[in-house]
């Protein structure tokens, strides 16, 4: 045959796109072109994720896999344009749009559509479904607008209480509006779990202030007034006031085309294909939840993946064959932690079952095991999942140990460490084995969780199998000799987090102290890790000058001497230059310095300038000079807030639609000393056009003409990444609230010297947790980490006039402590480009001999 | 601009004292260094050494060179402790690059994966330390060839 053959997918959905992915990855030599066509008028987009919606993502923060895939010249993705039919004969599809494509092979990957039981006025506005992102964009836009409207809450009724049920009640508990759940079941996902985890389920969901109404069937959607949703009625009569309803009743496959062609469906819909995927016609398959497979449709995506994988393997020549389903399934609500996985109804004959239940703390678990009590057949978890993660991958396999110790609560001393075997499936979103994860650890030098995640694609989807992939990686890491302790040091044998709890909590103001109390050894004198940790806890917990008192002991000699450690002993010197605004008064009086001390200058990333060569007895003249003409400390030397960088803003620029600038500035004002576990940079764009290029940045601020959208977990450096989005269009003051709490949380719970992006990433929920924890105070903290800010702002002052203020303090500068006149004689320059740079070896070796180097001694001529 | 003269002389030659005072106890901050100029050998040719004054006020002092750095730094290194075989070991960490140091003997217990420049040795030199009537003062000639 000549060039390439056609595939043709219906459907852009996450399955059509993991097959395409696949693929393309794998067919190098080019024998597939691929055409993609998708009703939904936009890229394939993860609609596991799609709840998180609502607490502020953006479509594009939804997208799957890379975007360089629809550039591919073998894959063309039409949009927006629904396949209408399929001739079989002629191997041709049509479009709505009226299009035919021929095809070689067809694969229908089309999804399912929610199911909307019958009832009178499920047509009435107000009623919607949870399926898509034009669902949900819809949803929330009506939530909003009656929220203007109505003098009352919003009161939204949600019909269905399995998983996609008590997401979508999340959801509208998370636009503010009154969520109840109606269930037509005796209890709650009971798809899933059984009675008892259904009735501790329901505790969990009453208590985050949703309802639940279980056995109840609605039966009519009655009119408001004033059009749209009114009321809904039960079958045993009951009315409940509601102004909006979403329908999550069930999922049914949209096989409509199938049947149109002649193929054969499911007894509950579908199109039937074999374990290879392939329909009754060979030159059609079916992928994903469409695919009645084994006698079902699935309505999860692992299951949906892996016919995908098979699909292409099978195109490829391959000979996959669908191993069976795995079912498992954890509920992504924040506040309520349910799994269930396997047999969780021990179906299987003789099966027993272990449970365990705290009906006060709302925790109702179960194992299912095989009749001799040993192989793990399955179990449900409620109000405390996190055995889930490794007991998943044990399905089948022999426990080891007693079982009962997986269930008592974590720190009880119960779980004994599983040792999973290669073949074990850790992450069935993404299909990777424990064996994978241990190969990208060891030999693909992978050695963070995001490298892991990277390479082996494992968590990347639900992300509920992260606990278990961080866990593996800690064991292989610690068998290569890498330290994965999250002790401190010798010293400490808490974690950075741990720490500062402990030391806030006790309001331990002393190294010394805080050594005694909570070090390994009340001798132990500490070291150059444990120290500026402590200083850098101390620092926001109880605040206090670098230099004071023991506090001075603990400093980084750059902290301790308020400047930059260079190569050869020198420091450099940045004055604080908020949001690189400047006034040319201001530009003089650093170039004066710069030129009197001779030091080398340059401007940096951050938007102010770095003067070089300072020797540690001119630190306090040139502090002297710079103060008086009104600059104070830039903080470059510390684990603290950098820099705000920001572009001119609305004020010159014909785009801006803010002021950035000024924004920057108040935003440097406030954070200005904030002590951190690692650096914190900042950024502020006027508008969407970014030129301050904030998603670089820690916290990334870009104007709206509603006003900011705030994005988190930016970097450069050695792994890049781009800040994402915690919340959008806040006015200031929210603005300044959210980003309080967010560098507070971060500064509380961070390891050492972790910056925000792989915090982000380890920190409990991700980023979904971060904004659940700063956005809507689901620890309870944020009263705490207000008045924590609060007080960082009250109480700053600038070290460096404090500095100059106080004569003990001033002779810590000192060049030699028995000759404080005579510069350090080791020190030598040479002229480059104009200005100063260290001598070489080589250059202090020709000085030494006499050769005729210029070099420039410490002993520059200084202007006084 | 001046040319550089490494071989820094006082101007009188001193006579090499075995102790030389070098500054007040008082001085001294607990757990910080100090450099101080210390002439050495028979041209009193002048040492740059490190002094540290320990939480119980035992003051060490080792050399202010830093052999992996090759900058003359070490007085402004962390000074802390490390496990010896049981034993509390008083150390400094390098500012530089983090390599740390046996406050007492100068040895060197952990080079952080470096290699010291060319022409030096891991270890520190050491300096003799006495305190009488809170005057702090180094054996100015002892101690090992450098
Ligand atoms: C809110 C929500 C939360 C979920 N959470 C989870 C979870 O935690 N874990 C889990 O495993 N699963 C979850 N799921 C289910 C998961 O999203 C699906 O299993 C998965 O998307 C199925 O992929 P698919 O490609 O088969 O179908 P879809 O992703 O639905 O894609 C099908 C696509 O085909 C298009 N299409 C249909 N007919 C045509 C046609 N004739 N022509 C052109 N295009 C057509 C549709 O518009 C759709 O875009 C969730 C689903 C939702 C809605
Ligand atoms: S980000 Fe917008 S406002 Fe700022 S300089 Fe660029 S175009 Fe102008
Ligand atoms: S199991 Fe869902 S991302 Fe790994």
């Amino acid at each position: 045959m000549d060039g390439p053959r056609h595939l043709v997918v219906v459907g852009g959905g996450m399955v059509a796109q993991r097959l395409v992915e696949a693929l393309r990855d794998r067919d190098t030599a080019g024998t597939w072109r691929i055409t993609v066509l998708a009703e939904e008028p936009r890229r394939p987009y993860d609609r596991v994720a799609l709840t998180s919606f609502f607490a502020g993502r953006t479509p594009d923060d939804l997208a799957l896999g890379d975007a360089a895939l629809w550039d591919d010249p073998l894959v063309t993705l039409v949009r927006g344009d629904a396949v209408t039919a399929v001739d079989r004969q002629a191997r041709t599809v049509t479009a709505a749009s009226g299009r035919t494509y021929p095809y070689d092979h067809l694969v229908l990957a089309t999804g399912s559509y929610a199911w909307v039981p019958p009832m009178e006025g499920a047509d009435l506005p107000g009623v919607f479904v949870y399926r898509t992102l034009d669902d949900v964009a819809a949803l929330r836009g009506y939530v909003t607008r009656l929220q203007e409207d109505r003098a009352h809450p919003v009161r939204g009724v949600v019909l269905g209480g399995g998983l996609l049920g008590l997401e979508a009640a999340g959801a509208l508990d998370a636009l503010g509006a009154r969520a109840t759940v109606l269930q037509v079941d005796t209890h709650l996902m009971s798809a899933q779990v059984d009675l008892g985890g259904g009735e501790a389920l329901r505790r969990l969901i009453n208590r985050i202030g949703i309802g639940v109404r279980t056995q109840a069937m609605t039966t009519r959607v009655h009119e408001h007034r004033r059009g749209g949703v009114g009321r809904v009625e039960l079958a045993d009569g009951t009315r409940l006031d509601a102004d909006v309803v979403v329908v999550a009743a069930g999922v049914r496959p949209r096989d409509e085309l199938a049947r149109a062609a002649g193929l054969a469906v499911g007894p509950r819909g579908g199109v039937v294909v074999d374990d290879t995927c392939v329909s009754e016609d060979p030159d059609v398959s079916a992928v994903g939840e469409v695919a009645c497979i084994q006698g079902a449709c699935i309505g999860l995506v692992a299951p949906g993946y892996t016919m995908a994988e098979i699909t292409a393997d099978r195109l490829l020549g391959g000979s996959a064959t669908f191993p069976g389903a795995d079912t498992a399934t954890k509920l992504k609500l924040a506040g309520v932690d349910v799994a269930s996985f396997g047999d969780a109804f021990a179906r299987t004959p003789g099966a027993l079952e272990i449970v365990w239940a705290d009906p006060v703390a709302g925790v109702y678990k179960k194992l299912v095991l095989s009749d001799d009590a040993r192989t793990l057949l399955g179990g449900v978890l409620v109000g405390d999942a996190s055995a889930y993660a490794s007991l998943r991958p044990m399905l089948g396999r022999e426990l080891p140990g007693d079982p009962s110790a997986f269930l008592l609560p974590e720190g009880t001393g119960g779980a004994p460490d599983l040792e999973l075997p290669d073949d074990a499936g850790v992450c069935s979103c993404n299909n990777v084995s424990a064996g994978a994860i241990r190969h990208a650890v060891t030999e693909e030098g992978c050695h963070d969780l995001g490298a892991v995640k990277g390479c082996t694609r494992a968590g990347t989807s639900c992300g509920s199998c992260l606990p278990l992939v961080k866990k593996l990686m800690a064991t292989e890491l610690e068998k290569l000799g890498v330290t994965v302790s999250t002790a401190l040091c010798e010293h400490f044998a808490l974690s950075r987090a741990q720490l500062y709890d402990a030391v806030r909590v006790a309001g331990a103001r002393t190294f010394t102290e805080v050594v005694e109390r909570f070090g390994t050894r009340a001798a132990g004198r500490g070291c150059d890790i444990c120290k500026p940790a402590v200083a850098s806890i101390l620092a926001t917990t109880a605040p206090g000058h670098v230099l004071d008192g023991e506090r001075a002991a603990l400093q980084d000699t750059n902290d301790h001497v308020m400047a930059n450690l260079q190569k050869d002993g020198s420091y450099s010197v940045v004055p604080r230059i908020p949001g690189g605004e400047v006034t040319p008064e201001g530009l003089i009086a650093i170039g004066e310095v710069a030129k009197d001390f001779g030091l080398y200058t340059k401007i940096t990333g951050g938007q102010r300038i770095d003067m070089f060569g300072a020797r540690i007895d001119q630190l306090p003249l040139i502090w002297q000079r710079l103060v008086d003409a009104g600059f104070e400390s830039g903080h470059a030397y510390g684990k603290s807030l950098r820099t705000v960088k920001s572009c001119v803003g609305s004020t010159w620029c014909r785009f801006g639609v803010q002021d950035s600038v000024a924004l920057a500035v108040l935003l440097e004002l406030r954070y200005r000393g904030l002590r951190s576990p690692h650096k914190i940079k900042l950024g502020v764009s006027g508008c969407a056009r970014e030129c301050a290029e904030a998603r670089g940045k820690d916290v990334g601020v870009i104007a709206t003409d509603k006003g900011w959208n705030v994005y988190v977990g930016g970097n450069g450096g050695f792994t890049p990444r781009h800040a994402r989005l915690l919340a959008e269009d806040l006015d200031t003051e929210a603005l300044i609230r959210t980003i309080d709490r967010f560098l507070l949380y971060y500064v509380r719970t961070a390891d050492r010297l972790q910056r925000t992006a792989p915090w982000i990433e380890e920190v409990e929920g991700g980023l979904d947790g971060v904004r659940a924890v700063v956005m809507d105070d689901a620890l309870g903290i944020c009263g705490d980490l207000d008045a924590q800010m609060a007080q960082h702002v009250e109480e700053y002052e600038d070290e460096w006039r404090a500095t100059l203020d106080d004569p003990e303090k001033l002779r810590r500068f000192a060049s030699f402590v028995n000759a404080p006149e005579v510069p350090d004689p080791s020190l030598a320059y040479v002229p480059e480009r104009g200005q100063a740079r260290p001598a070489t070896p080589d250059e202090r070796a020709a000085a030494a001999t006499g050769a005729p180097v210029l070099v420039a001694g410490s002993t520059l001529e200084v202007r006084s | 601009m001046t040319t550089l003269d490494t071989d820094t002389t006082l101007d009188a030659a001193v006579p090499a004292p075995t102790w030389l005072a070098v500054c007040r106890l008082d001085d001294l901050a607990r757990e910080r260094g100090v450099a101080a100029l210390v002439p050495d050998g028979p041209h009193g040719r002048l040492e740059q050494v490190a002094l540290f004054r320990l939480v119980d006020d035992r003051v060490l002092a080792v050399q202010q060179h830093d052999p992996f750095s090759d900058a003359y730094v070490l007085a402004r290194g962390i000074v802390g402790s490390r496990a010896v075989d049981g034993a509390e070991v008083p150390t400094v960490a390098s500012p530089m690059y983090k390599q740390v140091f046996d406050l007492r003997t100068g040895v060197c217990l952990d080079a952080a994966g470096k290699q010291p420049v060319v022409g030096h040795g891991p270890d520190l030199r050491t300096w003799g330390v006495r305190v009488v009537d809170g005057t702090v003062e180094v054996a100015a000639s002892t101690g090992g060839a450098s």
